[in-house]
């Protein structure tokens, strides 16, 4: 095994594209080294990207946040206006494992874990985020709901990292939330998650929205239907039973050992609702 | 030696106070050892291999490949454990367990083991190790098991209690029955009748640390053996007689440690880790992964209850009769047993019949778990009572208090009772605040009553006290709840002393008589007393020291509050002397000065427990939280409070997590699918509230100072008081353990469907 700790984002890239063997890449390793432990995981590389300059930071810009790849978790709660303008995504990045886990972990490090389950997807996926991606091949910008494509499965290329998720600056009178199920109050993950991020006009209508679910299908869901049954509405109690049922319907689960098909379907809806009805208060509806 | 146990009624001093426990501070700072804390010069790794098939025949075992990596010292599979057990069949099964003969019985099931240099050699060479299989049909589930359709798990078991000799072999290993009167009468008696059927899925200790331990063989056919467990002597005897050595020949240290709940009871690791060493010819060090001890230790019975309770409109209770299936792994067990004779034990009746049936099962061999058996039986007769009392009509306090067990009933298994706590714990329950604390919406209450037996046991105690006037007590008894603050509390009290004068450390199994386990909630009960007769018996050389020293008859000299007193006119001018000044001249006057107990601990007498408990439901996702929690446990009398306090939390906090989450989920292949902590959920702090507690202190007689066991009790009544509490906020009775969030919402989903 080798491990290297580049300076460069193309140091790393240039290293991972030619590596022979397996090769990983470390930010906080809340997940790379628990599945090395216990024997799941044995890469021949291991890079590790925290003193790539400016991977550890969050920037403000003209267009919105950049959030590095080596940021923690922890960091998100700790700036202000990210929490103001994103508390749905802030709220999920401080719901990953625990206290000290969030002081490790790292929202890009959770989206190519590629878990169904993984807490900060969803509430990216509503808010629209988009991820850097560096490579051989140059600089590209995703859609982040297009990295993750099955369980442990990722669209990125041999010696592609990520290198920051972006999120747009604030229309006025939006609001998101995140909200999952757990069967504990910490400690957790996900048996059902639900995302949402609206935007209101000025009377209290919603204008835009995006709906997404987590650990209810292989990857993380975009409920396009669920956002059009808010688009119009104040949240009335009819729309809120309508999403309940439409993200109930859209859900793609599995019996396992964590929840039955029937509990995913049904908590899906009540979690959507319930977020939904945070996110609208958040944007300012009454 | 003449000891006499029987309660005194005396004052205390020490006893009843909260001294900080001598063992605190190396916990908090990291710096005690446990099981894995030990090293020695050139120990090697050692880890086992483990059948991923819930039921196969070994056809073939080839070790040639590992055995010729680099580094690896030595493979044991069972060729190297051949069976010494000459009949015995329970150390039978623990051999076979430890390392699978013919048949591997269970997802985890140990086949071989390597001892290598280093932990990535030995996990090659398991990869090396080749195992051919004959799969076999599995069964995991104790109801599937008991019918007679079911894959045979070991075709030379025929159930044992019959009245007729069984033809076929079958899982169920034995009926066992306990009872009088005549419950078929009873019930024509009744005006109310409630029957039910229960299931309690299995679950874990949930201790902290894994099974740990170093084996150091020596050439000359002694060993040393470092391990965490709870019962030092027992593993010595164990290991010894599977190992074929004389019980001497192997000195058993115990570690600190890290939680046992019943689970340390017994033996796993530990002969593979002496086989590998004695092969090896080095120490090996042998540590279970998390994993490990999920699939391949001693989980508690899943469980299958059918009760049968009726009473008068009066709510006299006039019959209750249970059939009780638990499982017990792959090999025979007394868990059903044991839960038929706990199932009823808190009441007065007249007629009561219990059979238990015990199963075998694809899964790990059951082990003892706190208060082992009595949960899920109290789970099921407790939610039945809690059921009859709202069909009469009665508060439920006030229907149990009516059936309460007094002293003077003949307990449902048998025996007698002498004075007991069940009638005042349940009197203090009706007073507590608890239960006039307002609930609010989606919130319910639910109480419980909760036995167990208690054990005591052979005990060996020795207590020595320096030239500087200090005590050094040594017992036998592996401290797993803070006992060596109780026993220095004890030893300062009877030699009048105070509590800093006295350490008390777990002696090794060359140092000390034999001890019985730290099982049966027995550690204080039986240590506590041979403490107080180790300390007599010192008293009556200090005496006789002080006599010397005085020159005086020794029958002239008392010893009150840690000082010889010369008694008598004639020694009217001579001051006292204390326990220093008379350790100070020992030299000179006979030399050291020790009091030796060896005893066996009678009379432990029973434990009773009520538990209320409030739960708030969410009834849109069926999350269950706990609310309020509050433990009323009779204590006989509670040496050192804090810690019989952090029993009763202790207890309430597993029953807790046991009531609402945890499970060993099998998949249709026989593998576990949850072996580790992130799927198998204890509790979690912020899952708990604060958990109240109130002491009482109801003499045992046969204990010189009244004490009881208290460490078992307090897991006993939890799963029906919360299954209580759940039926009460969801209005719908909740009959499967855990009340897991799925089957709470089921649950509530299949009571809206039917009413509407």
């Amino acid at each position: 095994m080798r491990y290297i700790r580049p300076l460069s984002i193309e140091d790393a890239v240039g290293q991972l594209a030619g590596s022979a063997g397996t090769a990983a890449i470390l930010a906080g390793g809340s997940d790379l080294l628990v599945r090395m432990k216990g024997g799941f995981a044995e890469p021949e590389l291991i890079v590790d990207i925290k003193a790539i300059d400016g991977l550890s930071e969050i920037r403000e810009t003209a267009e919105g946040f950049s959030i590095g790849a080596a940021v923690p978790c922890a960091v998100l709660g700790e700036n202000t206006a990210l929490k103001k303008a994103w508390p749905g995504v802030v709220e999920a990045a401080k719901l990953i494992g625990s206290k000290q886990v969030q002081g490790r972990c790292t929202i890009v490090g959770n989206l190519c874990n590629a878990s169904p389950a993984a807490d900060s997807v969803p509430a990216l996926v509503a808010a629209g985020a988009k991820a850097v991606v560096v490579g051989p091949g140059g600089r590209r910008t995703v859609p982040v709901q297009s990295v993750p494509t099955a369980p442990g499965k990722t669209s990125l290329a041999k010696g592609e990292i990520i290198e920051a998720i972006l999120l747009d600056k604030r229309a006025p009178r939006s609001g998101d939330a995140y909200l999952r199920f757990i069967p504990r109050t910490e400690m957790d993950i996900a048996v059902v998650s639900a995302g949402v991020n609206l935007t209101l006009d000025e009377h209290g209508v919603v204008k835009s929205a995006r709906v997404a679910l987590g650990a209810v299908a292989a990857t993380v869901l975009l409920v396009e239907e669920a956002a059009e049954v808010l688009i119009g509405s104040k949240l009335d109690e009819a729309t809120l039973e309508r999403l309940a049922k439409v993200c109930a319907g859209a859900c793609r689960p599995i019996d396992d050992k964590r929840g039955t098909i029937e509990f995913r379907r049904k908590v899906a809806g009540v979690l959507a609702k319930r977020a939904a009805t945070t996110a609208y208060a958040r944007a300012g509806g009454k | 030696m003449n000891f006499d146990p029987r309660f005194s009624g005396r004052k205390f001093t020490s006893v009843g106070t909260r001294p900080i426990r001598p063992d605190g501070i190396d916990k908090v700072t990291g710096r005690a050892r446990y099981g894995a804390d030990f090293n020695m010069a050139g120990q090697l790794v050692g880890r086992v291999l483990r059948s991923p098939h819930a039921h196969a025949r070994i056809v073939k075992i080839d070790i040639s490949k590992a055995e010729k990596l680099a580094g690896v010292k030595a493979v044991v599979t069972a060729a190297d454990l051949p069976d010494l057990t000459d009949g015995d069949a329970a150390m039978y099964d623990v051999l076979d367990n430890c390392m699978a003969r013919t048949k591997a019985l269970y997802d985890g099931h140990a086949v071989a083991a390597v001892a290598a240099i280093d932990a990535r050699t030995a996990r090659q060479a398991l990869k090396l190790i080749e195992i051919e299989y004959e799969l076999l049909p599995h069964v995991t589930d104790v109801d599937e098991a008991a019918k007679h359709t079911a894959p045979l798990i070991n075709d030379a078991i025929f159930t044992e209690g019959l009245e007729e000799k069984p033809v076929k072999p079958s899982n169920v290993t034995k009926r066992s029955q306990f009872g009088h009167g005549d419950v078929h009468q009873g019930f024509g008696h009744a005006d109310f009748i409630v029957e039910r059927s229960f299931k309690t899925e299995q679950t874990h200790q949930g201790y902290i640390e894994p099974h740990a331990c170093v084996a150091n063989f020596s050439s000359d056919g002694t060993a040393d053996l470092w391990v965490c467990t709870q019962g030092h002597f027992v593993y010595r005897q164990h290991c010894a007689q599977l190992l074929g050595m004389e019980a001497s020949k192997l000195r058993v240290t115990s570690s600190e440690i890290g939680g046992g709940f019943g689970g340390k009871t017994h033996v796993w690791a530990e002969p593979v880790a002496l086989a590998l060493s004695r092969k090896a010819g080095r120490p090996v060090k042998l540590v279970m992964t998390r994993d490990e001890v999920f699939r391949a230790s001693g989980p508690t019975s899943a469980t299958s209850i059918d009760v049968k309770i009726g009473a008068r409109k009066d709510g006299t209770i006039t019959a209750a009769e249970a059939t009780l299936r638990y499982s017990c792994g792959p090999y025979a067990g007394s868990w059903a047993e044991i839960g038929a004779m706990t199932a009823f034990a808190c009441y007065k009746l007249d007629n009561v019949k219990t059979v238990g049936y015990e199963v075998l099962v694809n899964r790990p061999k059951t082990a003892a778990y706190r208060a082992p058996s009595a949960p899920m039986a109290a789970f099921a007769v407790e939610s039945a009572v809690d059921e009859l009392a709202k069909k009469i009509g009665m508060d439920p306090v006030d229907f149990r208090i009516r059936n309460a067990a007094q002293e003077g009933t003949r307990s449902s298994y048998g025996p007698v009772y002498g004075p007991i706590g069940i009638g005042p714990t349940l009197e203090a329950v009706k007073s507590h605040p608890h239960m006039k604390a307002p609930l609010g919406k989606n919130q319910g209450r639910g109480m419980a009553c909760g036995f167990w037996f208690n054990f005591g046991g052979q005990t060996c105690t020795d207590l020595n006290i320096g030239m500087d006037g200090s005590v050094s007590l040594a017992v036998g008894t592996v401290d797993v709840g803070g006992s060596r603050a109780s026993l220095s509390l004890v030893a300062a009290e009877e030699l009048g002393i105070d509590y800093s004068q006295v350490k008390a450390i777990v002696a090794d199994t060359s140092s000390l008589g034999y001890n019985d386990m730290t099982d049966g909630s027995r550690g204080t009960f039986s240590s506590s007393m041979a403490t107080i007769s180790a300390a007599r018996n010192a008293i009556k050389i200090l005496r006789e020291r002080a006599a010397q020293m005085w020159d005086i008859a020794v029958d002239d000299v008392v010893w009150e509050k840690g000082h010889a007193i010369a008694k008598g006119e004639k020694h009217g001018n001579l001051g006292k002397l204390s326990l220093k000044e008379i350790a100070v001249e020992s030299g000179k006057t006979g030399g050291p000065i020790a009091g030796h107990s060896e005893l066996v601990a009678d009379g432990a007498g029973v434990s009773f427990a009520t538990h209320i408990c409030d739960i708030e439901v969410d009834p849109e996702t069926g999350a269950a939280r706990v609310i309020r929690y509050t433990v009323v446990q009779d204590a006989g009398k509670a040496v050192h409070p804090t810690y019989v306090e952090g029993q009763y939390q202790g207890g309430a906090a597993q029953g807790i997590g046991w009531a609402l989450n945890e499970e060993y989920i099998y998949g249709k292949d026989g593998r576990l699918q949850n072996a580790g902590f992130l799927d198998y959920r204890i509790p979690v702090c912020s899952d708990l509230p604060m958990i109240d507690t109130q002491i009482l202190e109801i003499p045992n007689p046969n204990h010189p100072y009244g004490v009881r066991g208290v460490g078992e009790t307090s897991i006993v009544p939890p799963l029906a008081a919360i299954a209580n509490a759940v039926s009460n906020a969801a209005g719908v009775r909740m009959t499967h353990i855990p009340m897991s969030p799925p089957r709470i919402l089921a649950a509530i989903e299949a009571e809206r469907e039917w009413s509407k």
